[in-house]
């Protein structure tokens, strides 16, 4: 089926097509500013120059780099009790019933308005921080894997319940990857809840991180740099999405396979 | 009735309604019947007979709403160890993030046995249901017979004293079916295992059984208990053109008839 020589091409094609359009959009950016120059879209070629002066020195270290790492255990963090949490709520009826309302009411609270509270409570630390991504983004993991949990086959519940299975057995072998298709759904909302809740985070009473330095470049009215601040998020966002893809393509290879042959 | 260390299943007045919103509606009706050690019985009865839960029952699934249900003497109320239940929906009852290996070794390795003895048991029982080779394989790589095979091999594997199995031919095409019918005979009486098999075919029932009980109309009870006197030696040519076997399938396919219409009691 694959020759070499095809399928060596068709990576290129592919990376072609996936590059084309944002190059197009670059090209236009890059012609619109020659042609009507202003003062708050600047060029490519200038944002570029600041996003290098700006954040591949220096500021690496002191921002970019510790926002990263509380956005990593802010995500982590989540998932793990994103998935604790729910395959224990979707395990047991009562739990479930105990705690939907509770749950309800605190998913509708939107995360910024707790920064405040978080403050308050954690003081300006990065447990603070990391307390505001959690509270975001732990909800999707949470909600799905409740969802993915009870969605479980029955036949495959009483298979486990007929051979006896433990509960380590039951829940690592049988109700986690049984959810796992919907848990990674969770996941990648997750990602990008995170990523927006970092930023959040660090507007507030912060000295130092990405989201305070695009909020500092606004305010100070450095255009370019608050740009490029905003090009190194989409980078993040991008970099995230493709940690993702490689991740989700390992755990569930099984599904993708299974979903293959029921198409065909 | 037999010695009662022959019996290893005993079924006693089994009675299982169902609680809908509206009504109870009775299933199972009133049932008893023994298994003996070793012996490989057939159920059929006309669909909707209650033949999956009586099944369910029997397996600890599902609590009877009265009756006594007992295994090597043991009241039934939980899943028995002794007993491993191949399902009707092989697709849906092995595990498709786990290959064929990983399956057959899912409930070993939940009792902690050791993983040279695990491989071992493994590469055996595949070997033994003619799955030799697929250990790496997924179930969804494999075509409905073979994954029926497989599950028959995890149950298999787990060491029962009795196999039960609902419908577990039903969604094969009849060649496939032929010779899972095949293994089935094979392996029982290779192993000694006793094997307790439901299905809606009245065939398949005599083919395999040394007894067929033929369930009644819900709400249900043993309608016949027919011995199967064929010879222990069966095959899919001679076995099915022997004059006794179409008697005997003739004789059930009537009971069936009246079970459906409900008249026998």
């Amino acid at each position: 089926m694959s020759r070499p020589v095809s399928s060596g091409r068709r990576a290129l094609e592919g990376a072609a097509y996936s590059l084309a359009f944002p190059l197009a959009l670059l090209g236009l950016w890059a012609a619109s500013t020659l042609l009507a120059p202003n003062r708050f879209f600047p060029g490519p070629a200038r944002i570029v120059e600041a996003f290098i002066n700006t954040w591949l020195g220096e500021s690496f270290v002191i921002d970019v780099l510790p926002s990263l790492i509380r956005l990593g255990i802010g995500i982590v963090a989540s998932i793990l009790l994103g998935i604790a949490l729910g395959a224990l709520i979707g395990s047991f009826r009562h739990v479930r019933s105990l705690l939907e309302p509770l749950l309800e009411f605190f998913r509708a609270v939107p995360p910024p308005v707790l920064v405040p509270v978080f403050l308050l409570v954690l003081g300006i630390t990065n447990e603070m921080k990391i307390a505001v991504i959690v509270s975001g983004a732990v909800w999707p993991v949470l909600l799905n894997t409740i969802e993915g949990v009870r969605a479980i086959d029955p036949v495959m519940r009483e298979t486990a319940q007929s051979y006896k299975f433990g509960r380590a057995t039951r829940v690592f072998a049988v109700v986690l990857p049984g959810a796992a298709p919907q848990i990674m759904t969770g996941v990648r909302q997750c990602l990008s809840v995170a990523l927006i809740l970092m930023v959040i985070s660090e507007m507030f009473a912060s000295s130092a991180g990405l989201g305070y330095r695009i909020s500092y470049f606004q305010r100070n009215f450095l255009i370019a740099e608050m740009w490029g601040g905003i090009l190194l998020l989409g980078l993040i966002g991008v970099a995230l999405s493709v940690i993702y893809r490689v991740v989700e393509r390992a755990v569930l290879h099984w599904y993708h396979g299974l979903k293959e042959i029921e198409r065909a | 009735m037999p010695e009662p260390s022959e019996v290893l299943l005993h079924v006693e007045h089994l009675k299982k309604d169902y609680q809908t919103a509206q009504e109870t509606v009775p299933a199972i009706g009133d049932l008893t019947f023994d298994v003996n050690r070793g012996e490989l019985v057939c159920i059929v009865g006309p669909s909707g007979a209650g033949k999956t839960t009586l099944l369910k029952c029997v397996a600890g699934l599902l609590a009877p709403t009265s009756g006594l249900i007992e295994l090597d003497g043991v009241r039934v109320s939980a899943p028995p160890q002794k007993m491993a239940l191949v399902f009707q929906e092989y697709g849906r009852s092995l595990y498709p993030w786990l290959t064929v290996a990983g399956n057959v070794d899912l409930p070993l390795r939940n009792q902690g046995m050791p993983r040279d003895v695990r491989r071992s048991i493994v590469e055996r029982t595949l070997d033994s249901v003619g799955m030799a080779g697929t250990a790496s394989k997924y179930p969804w790589q494999l075509s409905g017979g073979m994954q029926q095979r497989v599950a028959i091999a995890r149950a298999v594997a787990y060491g029962p004293e009795i196999l039960v199995m609902d419908e577990p031919f039903a969604s094969v095409d009849a060649q496939t079916r032929a010779d899972l019918e095949d293994l089935v005979r094979e392996l029982w009486s290779s192993l000694g295992v006793t094997v307790l098999f439901v299905t809606h075919d009245i065939d398949e029932s005599v083919y395999l059984a040394q007894r067929v009980l033929v369930l009644s109309h819900a709400p249900t009870s043993v309608q016949e208990d027919v011995t199967i006197d064929l010879p222990a030696e069966r095959d899919q040519l001679n076995t099915r053109a022997d004059p006794r076997f179409i008697a005997l399938r003739t004789h059930i396919y009537a009971q069936i008839q009246i079970a459906k219409r409900g008249t026998a009691r």
